[in-house]
């Protein structure tokens, strides 16, 4: 669905994005994970278009793009920080995208917005709004229009506890719709239940691009928290120190205990 | 068909958000007040028409700027939403210009075009509104180029406010030293091509020839009026300042294209 052929970016002289090569599929949901600046942003920004690549092509449903905005229209985005014009209100900012973007009702998906109460916040301005509640408005834009494809940057960050379980319940639901979803996130825990496939990013650099059943085989650890910890840990990663750890792992005889907390799909 | 009417869209919201903020009816009604007592204190209209020309040379140029640069960097979050949507770079420009211009143009043409229809309907008073009209949308479009090139408010505001020194004060002060400097060749040619490179000089002579004080020029202002005063002269005025709109714009359309955002 998504096809990035060697993507690279620079901001001056330090490399975001360094040779990125990726494919995504519809049904898959893919966790960017890396340490900070190491690039995830820039990746879902040069996807968005919203960040030029200095080389490089990114294809959606085949299509280069390039210019074209109209395939941003299957697309919802909910950004890491939520920027959105003061002076308007929630009510106004949801009608406003709703009047841009010209779907017919039915088409919509209001779960979010009814989930989250912020029908009971449309007449407040938007800088009135806490960080959280800027999260849900994202959130919740980034939904409605039922896009086949959504990209979340750091979704649950600054959310409370019940609206992060919220926002997970329909990231899941998305997910059985088969829709392709890209998240990232620092919170590990969070993606254990949702991912399918992990990237792993390092100054810009793929590390690798793996599904999460290969990742749990290769680091013997079932939560995926350990299994990254596990990776940044060591010195430098490489396909080395995995085959070594399989080694190990083989010769040891350890066998990967069934957790019941994890929810396996 | 559909993409002139997202613009208009965009467009109404930007003209919204501009409204609320209340620093367009500040400016209207400044110059509602500085028109309405110059027309009161003078006698002689035409008196009244050349102070007031030369309050909007200085005024709507550097208001035009500073206005255009604080809202740029104001609305960046709502040209980063729209960014997110199914909207071109270029569409998302365009209707922010149209939304700034249109609203800079109305408050001047309700502060000034009112006081002066009333007081000196005609063709001075006609070209004055032509004038500071255009000259809201070259200063409007040059704005945009800056904002789109710096990187921050800060700097974006205090490129505007050089450039407009420059056209306003410098770019005389330059052409007064080429005319001393050179006052043995003939410099009528060369002095027409000077102030076309500079909107304001070219709003005030083709205001300033089409009145009386044009007399007081001597030789040079007989050549500029029979030019000006002609059906060339009006066509070439307009000509430049469409360049002065149009080129600027789209340089900005150019680097906002290719801006990381």
């Amino acid at each position: 669905m998504i096809r990035i052929e060697h993507i690279n970016k620079k901001f001056k002289k330090l490399i975001a994005l360094n040779d990125i090569n990726a494919q995504f599929e519809k049904g898959q949901v893919i966790s960017l994970i890396g340490p900070n600046g190491s690039g995830k942003t820039t990746l879902i920004k040069a996807i968005l278009g919203m960040v030029k690549a200095d080389s490089g092509k990114i294809f959606f449903n085949d299509e280069l793009i390039n210019g074209d905005p109209s395939y941003r229209s299957q697309i919802g985005y909910m950004p890491q920080i939520g920027r959105y014009p003061d002076n308007m209100k929630v009510g106004q900012l949801f009608k406003m995208l709703k009047n841009i973007r010209n779907v017919s009702a039915d088409n919509l998906d209001e779960e979010l917005i009814n989930k989250f109460g912020l029908k009971e916040i449309f007449q407040k301005p938007m800088r009135t709004l806490s960080g959280g509640t800027r999260q849900k408005v994202s959130a919740a834009l980034a939904f409605l229009f039922s896009p086949d494809v959504l990209i979340l940057d750091e979704p649950t960050a600054g959310l409370d506890p019940l609206s992060s379980e919220i926002l997970k319940e329909k990231i899941l639901k998305e997910k059985a719709k088969n829709k392709l979803i890209l998240i990232t996130s620092h919170i590990l825990s969070d993606l254990d239940e949702l991912t399918t496939q992990i990237m792993y990013l390092q100054e810009g650099k793929m590390e690798f691009f793996k599904g999460i059943e290969q990742l749990r085989e290769e680091t013997g650890e079932l939560k995926l928290g350990k299994a990254i910890a596990r990776i940044m840990k060591g010195e430098k990663f490489s396909n080395e120190w995995i085959d070594r750890m399989v080694l190990k792992e083989s010769l040891e005889g350890i066998k990967p205990e069934k957790n019941s907390s994890f929810r396996s799909e | 068909m559909i993409k002139q009417q997202t613009m208009l869209k965009l467009s109404k919201y930007v003209l919204y958000d501009i409204v609320r903020s209340k620093v367009i009816l500040a400016y209207t009604l400044f110059l509602f007040l500085v028109s309405f007592s110059l027309f009161n204190m003078e006698e002689d209209s035409s008196k009244a028409i050349l102070s007031l020309l030369n309050i909007i040379l200085i005024v709507v140029p550097l208001i035009s700027m500073i206005f255009t640069t604080i809202h740029y960097y104001n609305s960046y979050e709502f040209i980063e939403l729209m960014l997110s949507q199914p909207m071109s770079r270029r569409k998302i420009l365009l209707s922010e210009y149209g939304g700034v211009g249109l609203s800079l143009v109305s408050s001047f043409l309700i502060g000034v075009g009112i006081p002066v229809l009333l007081y000196s309907p005609g063709s001075v008073g006609f070209s004055l509104l032509f004038t500071g009209c255009s000259l809201t949308l070259v200063f409007t479009s040059l704005a945009f180029l800056t904002s789109v090139k710096a990187r921050d408010k800060a700097r974006g505001i205090g490129v505007a406010l050089l450039l407009w020194f420059y056209f306003a004060l410098i770019y005389d002060g330059l052409i007064l030293l080429i005319l001393f400097n050179f006052s043995d060749y003939p410099l009528e040619k060369i002095t027409l091509i000077l102030s076309a490179l500079n909107p304001i000089d070219l709003g005030r002579i083709s205001i300033m020839l089409k009145m009386d004080v044009s007399a007081l020029m001597g030789y040079t202002g007989a050549l500029y009026k029979d030019f000006f005063g002609s059906g060339a002269g009006t066509l070439f005025t307009v000509g430049i300042m469409l360049l002065w709109i149009a080129i600027p714009l789209s340089l900005a359309l150019r680097v906002f294209k290719k801006k990381d955002l």
